[in-house]
């Protein structure tokens, strides 16, 4: 049977843009544009590599988020993944990542999965915990945060660049991955795969077809609350001085004055 | 009153200072517990005590280095029962986030990560995290379940504090699924002698501007005059020119530095998202216009293999 491999990908307000909170101190989302995680670019392409690699599996994308999710997963079926799911309601709006996860678990659990691949972070919460929440979820193994990955005989292996040491895993399948943006960059969508994405399948999910209720997520479910969200004061511009050869100087005079030295 | 989990980052038995950090915040939430997993715990407790740890449960079994973070989310757990505390803490490591997100999921408790201060509140702690990079700042608290927060290094200046550090054994058991990611090899990274990047109170970065690994060793000198850690930005690290450890930004590292200095750093969004909440910043660059400049406390326009040497040279006398 062909390998079924699930790439989690996020719709996130561009970092380029002015990104802001709503009322709800929950992410605005009308305030930037919108578009596919960069960090799940690099999800994509390992799944698609994964895949090619093994002739025989089926790629599929899964997205939790607003109607404009399907920007992110146009982009991800224009880059060669074969199927998508959008799973939208209006209840899952502020979900939490733990209501999140919930959410990613039971679709995936519907789709039919031996390997979910994961991005490291999203850009917009840059908390990096979905991965392992949905593993737990799942109750399969987790291998997170490789730079290198690949699959054979039943085991998924690879690399994990941690802080104190670099580790080879392995875990059997199903199991669930996340790699980071060391692990190779992301091909462009071609022409013929934008026009090819135009016909690939994309399955809307809510709530009810994943046997959820209301309560379970979004802003009333969450298990956090944000309470305030107040704009940084932007850093009082501080001098700036062109070097006229006493450059190092100035700032050694600088960095004594804050009793730097 | 109420107990206080900390989850203890250590090498070997040498406790990390991201964890000493933790026990600071925890002593203003209740009476913090250390929980140290694999060995050393005897003369962690030691350093643990003397920053406020009432007890150290302690865990050894080979299953902590053989199989990658459920084990430790099973101790965890196993102390969480123990003790029933009012709120786990656990430094914000890529390891740590991990381990508190599966402990928050068994729990079904609240997440906060890469909290930089925590504060008691009326209805349980209070969080404040930096979001957007750094653009924002939040307060946050945990609605449901036993607050699970994880704290950035550099959040708390650790304080002493004499507690009893008393270790006790904790008793743990490991399922199926804590055996399920297999660590087959690892290589620690190799110590460069200079301090760790995340706890520094000086860090000095390169970007595309040093134009290539020869001419690292100018920002090494730098740093050494300093006693600073070296960073990298992306550009510099995708050229090969630096380690991937060393870089700093949305998917490296996340410094808060007393100072940081960049050198030949444009300062694009996602290096700001590692490096904007450092107290004082530093720019070299040759460009006037570079975004990092908009930052920058003291800027200097100009060629940084001019600028560099002579500053270096400057710390070295005035260091005497
Ligand atoms: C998803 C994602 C994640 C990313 N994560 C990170 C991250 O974690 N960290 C990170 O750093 N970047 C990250 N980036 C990349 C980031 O967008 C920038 O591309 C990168 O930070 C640029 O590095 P730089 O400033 O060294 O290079 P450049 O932008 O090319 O800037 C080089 C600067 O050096 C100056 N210069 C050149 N020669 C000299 C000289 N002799 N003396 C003085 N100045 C000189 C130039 O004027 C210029 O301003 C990420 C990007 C994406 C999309
Ligand atoms: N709403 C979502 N829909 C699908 N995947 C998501 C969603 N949120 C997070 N993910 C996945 O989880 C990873 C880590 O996200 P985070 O923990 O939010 O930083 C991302 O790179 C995605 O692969």
């Amino acid at each position: 049977m062909s390998l079924r491999i699930v790439v989690c990908v996020k719709y996130v307000p561009d970092a380029a843009g002015d990104r802001e909170f709503a009322e709800d101190l929950t992410v605005d989302r009308e305030a930037a544009d919108g578009l596919l995680s960069e960090l799940d670019e690099y999800a994509v392409e390992q799944a698609l590599q994964i895949s090619e690699e093994s002739g025989d599996a089926e790629v599929t994308v899964v997205t939790v988020g607003p109607e404009d999710a399907r920007d992110a997963v146009r982009k991800a079926l224009s880059m060669g993944a074969d199927k998508a799911v959008h799973v939208e309601d209006e209840d899952i709006h502020g979900s939490d990542v733990a209501g999140t996860s919930l959410v990613l678990a039971k679709a995936i659990e519907k789709t039919g999965y031996d390997l979910v691949v994961c991005g490291m972070a999203s850009t917009d919460g840059t908390m990096g915990v979905l991965p392992a929440m949905l593993a737990e979820r799942l109750g399969v193994p987790q291998a997170t945060l490789l730079s290198e990955v690949s699959v054979a005989d039943g085991k998924v292996t690879g690399r994990r660049d941690g802080e104190a040491a670099t580790e080879h895993l392995e875990a059997a399948l199903p199991a669930l991955v996340s790699v980071t943006d060391q692990s190779g960059e992301a091909r462009y969508p071609s022409f013929k795969g934008i026009m090819a994405a135009k016909k690939k399948p994309v399955e809307e999910l809510d709530l009810d077809d994943l046997d959820l209720e209301a309560e379970q997520v979004g802003l009333e479910g969450a298990w956090t609350k944000v309470e305030e969200a107040n704009e940084r004061p932007a850093r009082t511009a501080g001098t700036v001085v062109k070097d006229e050869g006493e450059g190092g100087k100035q700032l050694a005079e600088f960095l004594a004055g804050q009793k730097l030295l | 009153m109420a107990e206080v989990l900390i989850y203890v980052d250590h090498v070997d038995g040498a406790v990390r200072k991201p964890t000493l950090e933790l026990l600071t915040l925890a002593r203003r939430l209740g009476e913090p517990v250390a929980v140290h997993l694999g060995p050393g715990a005897e003369e962690a407790a030691k350093v643990l005590g003397e920053h406020g740890a009432t007890r150290v449960l302690a865990a050894d079994a080979p299953e902590f280095a053989d199989y990658l973070v459920v084990p430790k989310v099973a101790a965890l757990k196993a102390a969480y029962d123990a003790v029933s505390p009012a709120a786990v803490l656990v430094p914000s490591s890529g390891e740590g986030k991990e381990i508190a997100a599966r402990l928050a999921v068994r729990l079904e408790s609240g997440l906060i990560t890469d909290a930089v201060d925590v504060e008691p509140g009326d209805e349980g702690p209070v969080a404040t995290q930096s979001v957007f990079a750094a653009a924002y700042t939040t307060r946050s608290r945990i609605t449901r379940g036993t607050p699970v927060i994880t704290v950035k290094p550099n959040s708390a200046a650790p304080e002493a504090a004499s507690a009893a550090g008393t270790v006790e054994q904790l008793p743990v058991e490991f399922d199926d699924a804590a055996r399920g990611t297999k660590v087959t090899s690892r290589t620690p990274r190799e110590s460069t002698g200079r301090p760790e990047l995340t706890e520094a109170a000086i860090v000095v970065s390169g970007g595309r501007g040093v134009n290539g690994a020869e001419n690292f060793p100018v920002i090494e000198a730098l740093a050494d005059s300093l006693g600073a850690a070296v960073g990298a930005s992306r550009a510099a690290v995708d050229a090969g020119w630096y380690p991937h450890s060393n870089q700093v930004g949305q998917t490296g590292k996340s410094v808060s530095p007393q100072l940081y200095i960049a050198a030949g750093i444009s300062g694009a969004i996602q290096h700001r998202a590692g490096m904007q909440t450092s107290k004082t910043i530093v720019a070299i660059n040759k460009d006037s216009e570079a975004p990092i400049f908009d930052l920058v406390d003291y800027g200097v326009v100009g060629d940084l293999f001019n600028v560099l040497p002579q500053l270096t040279e400057e710390v070295k006398t005035r260091k005497g």
